[in-house]
C-alpha cells in the first residue's frame, strides 16, 4: 500500500463563480451558469445556450495579473491555480520540489481563431503572436512562469478526462517522491472552434441541459479551470490548515468502441469506477457521493448510467452531474468536479442535478435534485470520459 | 519493491518515408507526400481495415506503427486492461486542427473535428486491439525518453499493466516522426530483446534521424 | 442514384469501395456498409454541400439514411420543397 496523497488547496473558476467561495453560493442558490452567449462571437449566438466566464479578458487578465492579449485559457487556468497556491498556504513553497501538471484541449485557439479571420480577410494582416500560444503545451509554460514553477511542468491532452488524468499523474509524482507538491487540473475557454465542432456532431442542447433526464438532448458547452493543490503526508503535517481530503484511488481506462461514442455497456466507465474502488480498498457500498461525467448527451448518460447500474446494483449512492450548472468544461470538467468533490467531503455537501425530471427508462435510479449540507460525506467518485475512449476516476476520502 | 525487468519486445520506426521493424527497413517508398506514403503503406502491407482511410495523418501514423509493432506478437495473451498505451508528441493534433478550421469557412466536417485531439489516435489503436488498459497523451516541446522510461516503467512496476506500447507520434504538415515500442514487464528476454532503459528508447529514436 | 453514391464514396472516404459494390436498397449502417454515427453527420453534410438540404433533426437520420434510395427520394421530395 503505497502512502496517501493529500489535497491542501483547491481553486476554481467557471460560469457559476470566479472562486470556490462564488461557486459554493451558486450551488446553494440553484442558479446554473448557461445563459445566452455574450463574450465570444459566433452565428449560434442566439441559438445555443453556453456557460460562460462572465467576465472579459480584460477582467480576467486583471485577475490573473497577465495581459489582456494572451489566450482566454490561460488567463482562466492562471487565476484558478492562483486561487489553490494561495489556499494551500505552504511554507517555504521555493524549498520544495513543486510541479505544475496542467490539462487543456483548445489550447490558445481562441486567438488562432482571431488570427486566422484576419489573415483570411487580408494575408498581410494577421497578428503572428497570436499563433504563438496555439498548442496546448505553451499555455502550461505560461502559467507555470506565472506561478514561478520550475521544478517539474508537463501538458496532458486526452479529450474531456484530461484534468482528471492530471491530477492522478500529479499524485503519483508524489508518491514515487518525484515531487513534494503538485499543482495539477486543467483548463478550456470556450472557442468558436469546439462550438461548431460539438455542433457538427449534433450533441448541443438549444435548451440547457437535463443530463440522465430520459427528455436529454445533449450537451452545453461551458468553460473554466481548476486546479488542486496536491501534498504528500511529510508535507500535510506541516500546514497550518488541515487538507480537505485524500485522493484515495484513480484509474485509467479505454473505452475501445468509437473516437466519440461510449460503447453500449459503458465498459471503460466500468473498469475505470472499479479499478478506482479497488485501489482505495473500497466496496461500492462505502460510497457516498457520484460526481457524474453527466454531459446530457443521450450517448454518455446512457453508457455512464449502464456502467453504474452494472457495478452497484441494487444500492445507489447519491449522484448528480454538476455539468447541469457549469456546463461542459471540456479540458478542464475534471479537475472543476474534483474541486466540487473535495468540497462535497471538506463540507458534507450533495450537489443537486438540476432541471431532472424524468427517470431514464433504461435506469433504475434517479440523481439527487435538491442541495444537501451538513451530513457525512466520507468517499466520493468523480467521473470524467473522454473522446478517443478515455475513461478515468477519481476516488476522494475523508481524512 | 524489486524492479522488473521490462523489456523492448519490438520497435517501429515511421521517418523520411521509410518503416523500420526492429531497426530493419520493411517499406520504403522515397518521394511521395505523406498523403500517398501512408496510403502506400496500408497498400504495401494489405491490411483490411477500410476505417483507416477516414483516420487523420496522425492517426494513420499512430495506427499504422502499432499494426506492424504487434504483427508476430502474442500481445492477445495478456487481458485486454493489462494493455496500455502512452504517446507523446511536440504539436498535438494541430496538423488536423487547422484542417478542420479550414472546413469551417464552409460547412464545417464533423468527420475531421472528430480527429481535432491527439488522445483520438489511442483511441484508434485500443479500438483495433481491443486495449482497455491505461492510456494517456502527453504534450512535450521534443521527445522526452527520460520521462517515457520512468512513467512507463511505473506503470509495469506496481501492476498496472503488464505490457505498454509507448513512444513518440508527432506530424506537422509534411514533418513527422513515429516511434512505437512494445514494453513487457515479464518480457521473454529472448535472444534480440533488449531491457527497457532511457538510453534504449532514445538509441531507437535517434536511431534513423536525418 | 449512381452519382450519389460517387458522392458518398468520396464524402465519407470509403476508398476501396466502388459505386457499383453499393446496393440500391443494400443497408448503409452497421451490417451493410457499416458507417457509423460520424458517417450520418457527414452525410448530413453531403445533403447540405451537394443538394442544399438541410436535415436540422438528427433523430430523421436513420430513416433517411438506411440505404442510397431512401437518401434519393428524402433528395427528390424535398429538392421540390425549394423549387
Amino acid at each position: 500500500m503505497s502512502a496517501p496523497v493529500f489535497i491542501a488547496g483547491i481553486g476554481t473558476i467557471s460560469a457559476i463563480g470566479k472562486n470556490v467561495a462564488e461557486s459554493m453560493d451558486a450551488f446553494r442558490n440553484g442558479k446554473a451558469g448557461m445563459e445566452a452567449m455574450r463574450y465570444l462571437d459566433s452565428v449560434h449566438k442566439n441559438q445555443l445556450p453556453v456557460a460562460e466566464v462572465k467576465c472579459s479578458n480584460e477582467e480576467l487578465a486583471a485577475l490573473a495579473g497577465l495581459p489582456a492579449h494572451i489566450s482566454r485559457t490561460a488567463l482562466l487556468s492562471a487565476i484558478a491555480a492562483k486561487e489553490a497556491l494561495k489556499d494551500a498556504a505552504i511554507d517555504q513553497l521555493s524549498s520544495l520540489k513543486v510541479g505544475f501538471i496542467s490539462a487543456n484541449t483548445v489550447g490558445g485557439m481562441d486567438k488562432t481563431e482571431n488570427f486566422f479571420r484576419s489573415f483570411l480577410a487580408d494575408n498581410k494582416k494577421g497578428k503572428l503572436k497570436n499563433v504563438v500560444h496555439h498548442e496546448c503545451g505553451s499555455i502550461t509554460e505560461l502559467v507555470a512562469d506565472k506561478l514561478g514553477v520550475k521544478h517539474f511542468i508537463s501538458t496532458i491532452s486526452t479529450a474531456c478526462s484530461s484534468s482528471a488524468n492530471a491530477i492522478f499523474f500529479g499524485a503519483r509524482m508524489i508518491k514515487q517522491q518525484m515531487l513534494d507538491v503538485a499543482i495539477a487540473g486543467g483548463a478550456d475557454a470556450l472557442t468558436k472552434f469546439t462550438l461548431n465542432g460539438f455542433n457538427t456532431l449534433m450533441i448541443l442542447d438549444s435548451e440547457y441541459c437535463r443530463p440522465f433526464d430520459e427528455s436529454r438532448k445533449g450537451l452545453n458547452l461551458g468553460e473554466g479551470a481548476a486546479y488542486v493543490v496536491l501534498v504528500s503526508e511529510r508535507i500535510a503535517k506541516q500546514l497550518a490548515k488541515k487538507p480537505y481530503c485524500t485522493l484515495s484511488g484513480y484509474c485509467n481506462a479505454n473505452d475501445a468502441y468509437h473516437q466519440t461514442a461510449s460503447s453500449p455497456d459503458g465498459i471503460g466507465s466500468f473498469l475505470a469506477m472499479e479499478g478506482a474502488m479497488k485501489m482505495a480498498g473500497l466496496q461500492p457500498s462505502d460510497i457516498d457521493y457520484i460526481n457524474l461525467h453527466g454531459t446530457g448527451t443521450q450517448n454518455n448518460d446512457i453508457a455512464e448510467g449502464t456502467a453504474i447500474k452494472r457495478l452497484f446494483a441494487p444500492v445507489y449512492p447519491k449522484m448528480s452531474s454538476t455539468k447541469s450548472f457549469t456546463g461542459h468544461t471540456l479540458g478542464a470538467s475534471g479537475s472543476i468536479e474534483a474541486v466540487f468533490s473535495a468540497m462535497s467531503i471538506q463540507q458534507g455537501i450533495i450537489y443537486p442535478n438540476l432541471r431532472f425530471q424524468n427517470q431514464m427508462k433504461e435506469l433504475p435510479f434517479t440523481p439527487q435534485t435538491t442541495y444537501i449540507d451538513n451530513i457525512t460525506v466520507k468517499h466520493v467518485l468523480s467521473n470524467s470520459f473522454g473522446f478517443g475512449g478515455n475513461c478515468s476516476s477519481l476516488l476522494f476520502s475523508k481524512i | 519493491m524489486a524492479e522488473k525487468n521490462a523489456y523492448i519486445s519490438a520497435s517501429c520506426v515511421i521517418s523520411n518515408n521509410t518503416v523500420y521493424k526492429n531497426k530493419q527497413v520493411v517499406f520504403e517508398n522515397k518521394g511521395a507526400v505523406l498523403p500517398d506514403f501512408l496510403t502506400s503503406v496500408y497498400q504495401h502491407f494489405a491490411w483490411k481495415y477500410p476505417k483507416y482511410y477516414k483516420m487523420d495523418n496522425l492517426s494513420k501514423l499512430g495506427w499504422a506503427a502499432a499494426e506492424i509493432l504487434l504483427q508476430g506478437s502474442d500481445i492477445e495473451k495478456y487481458p485486454p486492461e493489462d494493455v496500455g498505451l502512452i504517446l507523446s508528441n511536440a504539436n498535438a493534433s494541430l496538423d488536423t486542427d487547422t484542417r478542420y478550421f479550414e472546413t469551417t469557412k464552409d460547412i464545417a466536417s464533423p468527420a475531421l473535428f472528430v480527429y481535432t485531439l491527439p488522445n483520438i489516435t489511442t483511441g484508434e489503436i485500443c479500438i483495433r486491439h481491443k486495449f482497455k488498459g491505461e492510456n494517456a497523451f502527453f504534450v512535450f516541446e521534443k521527445f522526452d525518453p527520460g520521462f517515457l522510461h520512468q512513467y512507463v516503467n511505473n506503470l509495469l512496476n506496481n501492476d498496472t499493466l503488464q505490457a505498454c506500447i509507448c513512444g513518440w507520434v508527432d506530424v506537422l504538415q509534411e514533418d513527422y516522426k513515429v516511434l512505437l515500442v512494445l514494453v513487457e514487464s515479464n518480457g521473454n528476454a529472448g535472444n534480440t530483446a533488449e531491457r527497457f532503459t532511457k538510453e534504449n528508447i532514445e538509441n531507437l529514436y535517434s536511431l534513423h534521424n536525418g | 442514384m449512381s452519382d450519389l453514391k460517387k458522392q458518398i464514396i468520396e464524402q465519407l472516404n470509403l476508398q476501396d469501395i466502388k459505386p457499383e459494390d453499393i446496393g440500391d436498397d443494400q443497408p448503409l449502417f452497421v451490417d451493410g456498409l457499416g458507417l457509423d454515427s460520424i458517417d450520418a453527420l457527414e452525410l448530413i453534410v453531403l445533403l447540405q454541400q451537394h443538394y442544399k438540404i438541410k436535415l436540422s433533426n438528427a433523430e430523421d437520420g436513420p430513416k433517411v439514411f438506411k440505404s442510397v434510395r431512401t437518401i434519393a427520394e428524402y433528395i427528390t421530395a424535398h429538392q421540390n420543397q425549394v423549387a
